[in-house]
């Protein structure tokens, strides 16, 4: 048995659907597709896919994984073809890669993930003076609910970077680096501790930390044109 | 016309759920508007999520994409948060394919599938920035129109909907879109005569052409205002299903809906002939669809979608001629490689019943759910649902032993002629189905669900005076207290208030349309929703338009009294309802007319068609559940499909019916259809 890793975008109107849509989307794309999917055994067989860090609904994304356990072998590039023109508009697979089976899961993995936040209504000295503030902070308590009950975290630990990435006639957007554990951070509750509004906020890459250094969860397992499959841009 | 796209998405991060409004279902269609065409926008006045699998919608939206002449987009119900949001910003009511302002098309339709829904449908009205009065409306607004179960008492809703299509919708939309087009294209005069001219349009009813007449504050009858309409509306029916294998692209959306799943209609009408089901009475008669066209259909559909689960649907699946080839041919079709499941939405009480659920569900064995409606013998002679407690215990028990670990029981209240005696046979019942399951496993759930009947129109108790909220809550009482203490058994019930309000607009007249709008301009929309629902609203409408309960809700209607949809006709003969509900007084059951001699209801002669069933035997365990006796009968012609199947002994069928405006919900349960929101 074999995993396939893909990463896929949302952008556009599909950001509105949420993480679970997201994945009956891909159950109903690969059955359309006919790719040999490996299901989980008892009462309520299910393909196995396996998810990376739920993208808040709203959000878009160039960064989305999925692994794929297949019951056949299939080459990456075969899946991706396969696959072409099965997804709403705004929903696209960008590579697909063999993962080592009986690695650790993308939910496991992953340590960070990288933003492109836009934010309306300021201007960027306002906005450098909002990222100033947080980096110079020693605590950034958040209230928020946790199953069911009112909790305070810190968020400043979980800030690994931020800066001003683009300042023009279209506005101003941050770029944020934000760890995933022990807890996620989401650009909404960024936007709040900041005090700024929030406009589209957009992950643009997920990362693994490993042995200090960091690499993004598909490339990391490009080995070649047999194992990977990427398409052009 | 141009899209409020842009002024729309900054609402949705405020929203719940807002997929709700972003379209791109798959299967969507993008039309292009141009002069000539006639826009329509179909609206279902509900959730999205409830809105969206509506198959009579679907259907109708199909037909006019292809047709050269029309365009048809789709709206739903924005949830509260989003209709504040969009009040607030100055948004009207769009459609979800282009974004485009509702009253910029030609025609709003909507589909009528529960009574209290009606408040909801002034709300989108209103929302489109169109007068919610007919009366108020321009010849630059759209034509608002209906169809639906709900079209058969269309009155409460005559002073706002301007024409209704009774009966099946697929030629209809078609004969008005024309009236419509040759109207614009002569230069769109006075709205009147726009009007006019659909009310010549077979099956369609335009209320502003017909005058309410009323009496010492009775209604004495609708007549027309002027010549050129026709006395008497008749419902539309197509004659052949195969004809139709629509939705050929059903739509899958992106979020989870209800019956979220591929649905095949395979046949449509019913001539069971239970006493309390609408949907059983104005569809008739039985149409199938050739068993080849429901393969092609599921196996299409299948590939086409992605979905991993089909429902066979129609108002008792088990009864189609070709269930058993349809089952085996798609799970044992290699493509499905035994990873789809079969879902048959209304199950006839019966082990046969069972057993090709126990085929069809080889994993994912959850729950089964069983109608029963009567809590005993009497009552379901009564209501004409011959089920024998025997056909009942051998399904539970065959359910139990194959697997199944929940069994849900369907259960009217407030049925004519109903006693103490017959309440309490619903827990009986239920307790020797927890007693049977207990025989098979240690941990067993039964849920009896209860509903309070509401007396529809165009069924043999249309006459019916609905039980009172007291009476409805005292049984309610007499239930719990016989299910309390048993393990296993588990209640539920649906809130009499809801039962009341849903009784004055089922059989309610035109005056009950200033309650629809009092209840509306209080804030009281989606009413089907608990957390939405106030009776006090409603009470108040009522006082308010000086009606009462008494007379519009809890009365025996008499034998001549003038019923509100007398002038509006379902194709059964008043005399065979009255005929019907004289029968069930006296406690006798009518058989299934498509296996038995005719009862001259009135529809097939009516409407000059006959059943359409592919087998002229009954499907395999046919007579289980019924009581019925089929091995007598006359010999009245059955028109069938396919090969004429040999008839032996006499038996056969022929008769009735009809159907419906835009096709039955799928998964529509006669006894939910019966008894309201259940």
């Amino acid at each position: 048995m074999m995993t396939l890793r893909a990463r896929f975008t949302k952008l556009g109107r599909v950001r509105w659907t949420s993480h679970r849509d997201v994945a009956r989307m891909w159950e109903r794309a690969l059955r359309r597709a006919r790719v040999p999917v490996a299901y989980t055994a008892g009462f309520s067989p299910r393909p196995r896919l396996s998810f990376g860090l739920a993208l808040p609904t709203g959000c878009e994304s160039l960064a989305e994984y999925v692994d794929v356990a297949l019951a056949e072998a299939l080459a990456p590039a075969d899946l991706a073809t396969l696959l072409v023109g099965l997804f709403p508009e705004g929903v696209d697979v960008a590579a697909v890669a063999a993962v080592e089976p009986g690695g650790p899961s993308l939910q496991e993995e992953v340590s960070s993930c990288s933003w492109e936040i836009e934010v309306p209504g300021m201007t960027p000295d306002a906005l450098a003076e909002a990222i100033g503030r947080v980096l110079d902070a020693d605590a950034l308590p958040l209230r928020r609910e946790r199953k069911g009950r009112d909790v305070v975290d810190d968020l400043r630990p979980s800030v690994l970077a931020l800066s001003c990435c683009r300042a023009d006639g279209a506005g101003v957007q941050l770029c944020a680096e934000l760890a995933t554990r022990p807890r996620g951070v989401r650009p909404s509750e960024l936007a709040r501790v900041m005090g700024v509004e929030l406009g589209l906020a957009r992950r643009t890459c997920q990362w693994i930390e490993r042995d200090g250094s960091r690499r993004e969860p598909l490339l990391a397992d490009l080995h070649g044109p047999a194992a990977a499959w990427e398409r052009a841009s | 016309m141009t899209s409020l796209w842009p002024r729309i998405e900054p609402l949705l991060a405020q929203v719940t759920k807002p997929a709700r409004y972003i379209g791109g279902e798959l299967g969507a269609r993008r039309p292009v508007h141009a002069p000539g065409r006639v826009a329509w926008l179909l609206l279902y006045p509900d959730t999205y999520e409830i809105g969206l699998p509506n198959q009579g919608l679907q259907i109708l939206y199909e037909i006019l994409n292809e047709r050269p002449d029309a365009v048809a987009e789709r709206a739903y119900a924005p949830w509260t948060d989003m209709e504040a949001a969009m009040r607030a910003a100055g948004v009207p009511l769009f459609s979800l394919e282009g974004s485009l302002p509702a009253g910029d098309f030609d025609v709003l339709a909507f589909n009528l599938s529960a009574e209290l829904t009606y408040t909801n449908v002034l709300n989108l009205v209103d929302l489109a920035g169109v007068p919610v009065r007919s009366a108020d409306r321009t010849p630059a607004h759209p034509v608002v129109m209906a169809g639906g179960h709900c079209a058969f008492n269309p009155e409460p809703l005559a002073d706002f909907v301007d024409a209704f299509v009774l009966g099946d919708g697929e030629e209809a939309v078609g004969e008005v879109t024309e009236v419509i087009a040759a109207w614009q294209a002569s230069g769109g005069g006075e709205r009147a005569e726009l009007l006019a001219a659909l009310a010549t349009v077979p099956g369609v009813y335009v209320p502003s052409c017909y005058e309410a007449v009323y009496r010492d504050g009775r209604l004495t009858g609708v007549v027309p205002r002027a010549p050129g309409v026709p006395e008497r509306v008749e419902k539309r029916t197509i004659s052949d299903l195969g004809q139709w294998p629509y939705p050929k692209q059903q739509l899958v959306p992106l979020i989870e809906v209800v019956h979220d799943r591929l649905n095949v209609e395979v046949f449509r009408g019913c001539t069971r002939g239970c006493r309390f089901c609408q949907a059983g009475m104005i569809t008739r008669p039985v149409r199938e669809r050739p068993g080849a066209q429901v393969e092609q259909m599921v196996r299409e559909g299948l590939a086409r979608t992605g979905y991993d689960e089909v429902s066979l649907t129609s108002l008792s699946s088990a009864d189609f001629s070709g269930i058993e080839g349809a089952v085996s041919s798609i799970i044992n079709d290699p493509e499905c490689s035994g990873q789809v499941s079969v879902s048959l939405p209304s199950l006839r009480v019966d082990a046969f019943t069972v057993g090709l659920a126990a085929e069809i569900q080889k994993v994912r064995r959850t729950g089964l759910t069983f109608a029963p409606e009567g809590g005993t013998w009497r009552m379901r002679q009564v209501i004409n649902k011959l089920i024998r407690e025997e056909d009942l215990y051998s399904a539970v028990d065959a359910a139990f032993s194959q697997g199944w670990r929940r069994v849900k029981l369907y259960f009217l209240i407030g049925l004519p002629t109903e006693t103490d005696e017959d309440v309490l046979g619903i827990a009986r019942l239920a307790r020797t189905c927890v007693e049977i399951g207990r025989r098979h496993h240690r941990d067993v759930t039964v849920t009896a669900s209860v509903g309070g009947f509401v007396p529809k129109p165009q069924t043999p108790f249309q006459w019916f005076g609905q039980n009172t909220i007291e009476e409805l809550r005292r049984k309610v009482g007499l239930l719990k207290d016989a299910a309390r203490r048993t393990r296993g058994l588990t209640l539920r019930w649906h809130d009499p208030e809801a039962t009341a309000a849903e009784g004055m607009v089922s059989r309610g007249d035109r005056r009950m349309g200033a309650v629809v709008e009092h209840v509306w301009r209080a804030g009281g929309t989606f009413q089907e929703w608990s957390e939405h629902f106030d009776i006090g609203r409603w009470q108040r409408a009522l006082e308010a338009a000086g009606l009462g309960l008494e007379e519009n809700v809890y009365r025996h209607r008499d034998e001549h009294e003038v019923l509100p949809w007398d002038h509006l006709s379902a194709g059964l003969h008043r005399d065979f309802l009255w005929q019907d509900f004289q029968e069930a007084l006296a406690e006798h059951g009518l058989e299934d007319c498509r296996w038995t001699p005719c009862y001259d209801c009135g529809v097939c002669t009516g409407l000059g068609v006959e059943h359409m069933v592919a087998s002229a035997v009954p499907p395999a365990g046919g007579s289980q559940g019924t009581g019925q006796d089929l091995g007598t009968g006359g010999s009245v012609p059955v028109r069938f499909l396919e090969s004429p199947v040999p008839v032996t002994g006499g038996v056969r069928a022929g008769n009735d019916t009809a159907a419906v405006v835009t096709a039955p919900a799928p998964g529509a349960d006669v006894a939910v259809v019966g008894a309201g929101p259940g």
